[in-house]
């Protein structure tokens, strides 16, 4: 299905929100303003826009270590985000839960994850609540190349292909788990070859191009909605930044010409040629959205900046529910 | 707190399995959103029988077989939680408790709080622990301490089919993850049940015997065994006050500290190893709360710091019986045994 004019504004929107925020990220990390680790989702942007546009607010996402990005394409409110990352008492999790644990439950955002491959189960979960209530929903998995080599990913994929649950697998193969390459981990070139071993259809797809993201997704989707159970897309894309932190050229583990060559293939970049070949958005057009989302992370920033530090007296609040349904 | 409540309806004598079962039943007769999973928990019922009927009484898509993946089957009931489900997740054996371990202490115990309070989970994981059947190192633990260490969980471990009946309910009623413990060894014991659904309160201790000369803090089969070791002691002219703690997280500290104010001295039963144990955290929360009262230091009578092992003649003289807690009783007393 050709996506309309609207849905590619949308993709271009999202990309360059996720972009913006990263780049803002990197450099308050740089600059020492952000405490604690930093994975950056710049270069993967495609993936979590062309998903979570296809998806509506009710359905549900788990992330990964990478998760900005996937919060973003969600819906994810600048202030909020930039205030946990600051940890701030008025970011999304009062500054309980940073970078790694950034999520909004009313966004059907299950959570950023501090470890690999722990919210695969977790959306496998809110797959089968989907089907329990017979709502229509469906949850999508986040997980990297990496995770597709932890026992929590065979185990829930399994059980969701066998429970027959409205799940859409997304793999982000950014070729590399943290610092070591694909081949040395695993005996496959790709990912989705996994998928048939558990009797769920898979498809490859070019992660930098949102396009392909967003039409193989809604396929999933329709598949999902329509209780045919779950699938499997295998995004290949990869991550401009280093694992952690801001660093781009200069590492031992991957050459500087990977890089690049990959940079040629900038996923916003493509959409915008594209978008710019169809009519749709010259390059002024292009340069407007960017100048907006720049303006909105500048205030996000100063929102956050501004915001206070939370009460230590609130160091022990919500490790329980108490009974009544106070919290 | 009293074992037994006024009721409004029959009190009838129930196995532990039995008022594990009628608890279940009860609740997901009011409650729509429960549902049950686990392995060979569907028309089996479960390895022990826990689950008998559940299916064929709520039908496949409230009590179902999963394949036999413990982190699956806990990541399943975390994401149905937060998702707004009110699962109940089966660990057949205690043991499995560490194959599921990430998603138990990392995910489902955390993340109300790493989402700023935004997450509601209502999950309960049962799990059947416990030594004393020859099923040996992998099928016969008792790894509450590990849990009790977990911020997030709460964590029960009934001794009666009454209390089963009251914890069961009280779990999968609470909006936080909890981990219900039967004891395999119990399953058979029977004891006067209410019909009627009712709550015994998480975190609330009962005292099955009073005396004055020693408290005695035990949980799960611990609970008759020390009953029996203060009979025989009650010979000896020893009274003993004892204490089944019920709820291992949290504690019932103020029952703890009440009666070892008043008998001066303490002993903590359990049947997992004693190093790093229960006990440890019962005898230090002692010191620091009722350290002027004691006589003597607080004794521990648990197992031997080694895997279970499988043959009987072995197992026996690895879990505590009556005979090594009123040894341990009368150490604790400076009392000889009895003949020596």
């Amino acid at each position: 299905m050709e996506p309309t004019p609207e849905i590619l504004q949308e993709l271009h929107h999202r990309m360059v929100r996720i972009r913006k925020f990263e780049e803002a990220a990197g450099r308050l990390a740089e600059a020492g303003r952000l405490p604690g680790f930093l994975h950056l989702y710049v270069g993967e942007e495609a993936v979590a826009s062309g998903v979570c546009v296809a998806l509506t607010d009710e359905d549900q996402i788990s992330s990964t270590h990478r998760g900005h990005g996937h919060l973003v394409a969600k819906g994810g409110d600048f202030n909020k985000m930039m205030a946990e990352l600051m940890g701030k008492a008025t970011g999304y999790c009062n500054g309980k839960g940073g970078s790694m644990h950034i999520s909004d439950l009313d966004l059907g955002m299950l959570g950023a994850n501090g470890i690999v491959g722990g919210g695969v189960p977790i959306a496998v979960g809110a797959g089968l609540a989907n089907q329990y209530k017979d709502n229509g929903n469906v949850s999508v998995v986040f997980f990297g190349d990496g995770a597709s080599n932890i026992g929590a990913f065979h185990e829930a994929a399994n059980m969701a292909a066998a429970l027959k649950l409205p799940v859409v697998f997304v793999c982000e193969n950014n070729e590399y788990g943290e610092y070591t390459p694909r081949e040395a981990t695993m005996a496959i070139t790709d990912v989705v070859d996994r998928a048939a071993g558990y009797g769920m259809p898979g498809v490859i797809v070019d992660g930098m191009d949102a396009v392909a993201v967003y039409e193989a997704m809604v396929e999933a989707v329709a598949r999902a909605r329509a209780g045919q159970g779950p699938s499997f897309l295998e995004c290949k894309t990869y991550r401009f930044y280093n694992h952690h932190g801001v660093q781009v050229l200069g590492m031992k583990y991957r050459s500087d010409e990977e890089l690049e060559a990959w940079k040629k293939r900038d996923p916003i970049d493509l959409l915008e040629a594209r978008m710019a070949e169809m009519g749709l958005m010259d390059a002024e057009a292009a340069a407007a959205v960017h100048a907006r989302v720049e303006s909105e992370i500048e205030a996000a920033i100063q929102f956050a900046e501004d915001s206070p530090a939370p009460d230590p007296a609130t160091l022990l609040d919500d490790v329980y529910t108490l009974a009544g349904g106070a919290a | 707190m009293t074992a037994t409540v006024e009721t409004a309806t029959e009190t009838r004598e129930l196995t532990y399995l039995g008022a594990f079962n009628e608890a279940l039943r009860q609740v997901m007769r009011e409650d729509p959103d429960v549902l049950v999973a686990g392995e060979d928990v569907g028309k089996a019922g479960g390895v022990f029988g826990h689950f008998t009927g559940i299916a064929e009484e709520f039908g496949d898509r409230r009590c179902f077989d999963t394949p036999i993946a413990e982190q699956a089957i806990v990541g399943l009931g975390t994401g149905a939680a937060v998702a707004g489900l009110r699962p109940v997740v089966d660990l057949m054996f205690m043991d499995f408790v560490l194959v599921a371990m990430d998603q138990i202490a990392n995910q489902a115990a955390k993340l109300k709080y790493m989402f700023g309070g935004k997450a509601t989970l209502p999950l309960t994981i049962t799990t059947s622990g416990g030594a004393g059947l020859s099923a040996a190192a992998q099928h016969s633990q008792s790894l509450e301490a590990l849990l009790c260490h977990i911020p997030g969980l709460k964590v029960v471990m009934p001794s009666t089919p009454y209390d089963v009946k009251g914890l069961l309910t009280a779990c999968i009623r609470d909006d936080n993850p909890t981990v219900f413990v039967s004891n395999k060894r119990m399953l058979g014991v029977k004891g006067p049940v209410p019909e009627e659904l009712y709550e015994v309160p998480i975190g609330s201790a009962h005292t099955v015997q009073s005396g004055d000369d020693i408290t005695v803090i035990a949980y799960g089969r611990m609970v008759p065994e020390s009953v029996a070791a203060a009979k025989k002691l009650a010979e000896e002219g020893i009274s003993c006050d004892i204490i089944d703690l019920r709820t291992v997280q949290p504690i019932d500290l103020d029952a703890i500290t009440a009666s070892a104010r008043r008998t001066n001295r303490v002993v903590v039963v359990h049947e997992a190893v004693r190093f790093g144990g229960l006990g440890a955290e019962i005898a230090s929360q002692i010191t620091e709360h009722a350290f002027d009262y004691l006589d003597a230091p607080v004794g521990r009578v648990a197992a031997p710091f080694s895997p279970v092992p499988f043959s009987p003649h072995l197992e026996s003289h690895y879990v505590p019986d009556k005979h090594r807690i009123a040894d341990g009783i009368r150490e604790t007393l400076g009392r000889p045994a009895p003949g020596s």
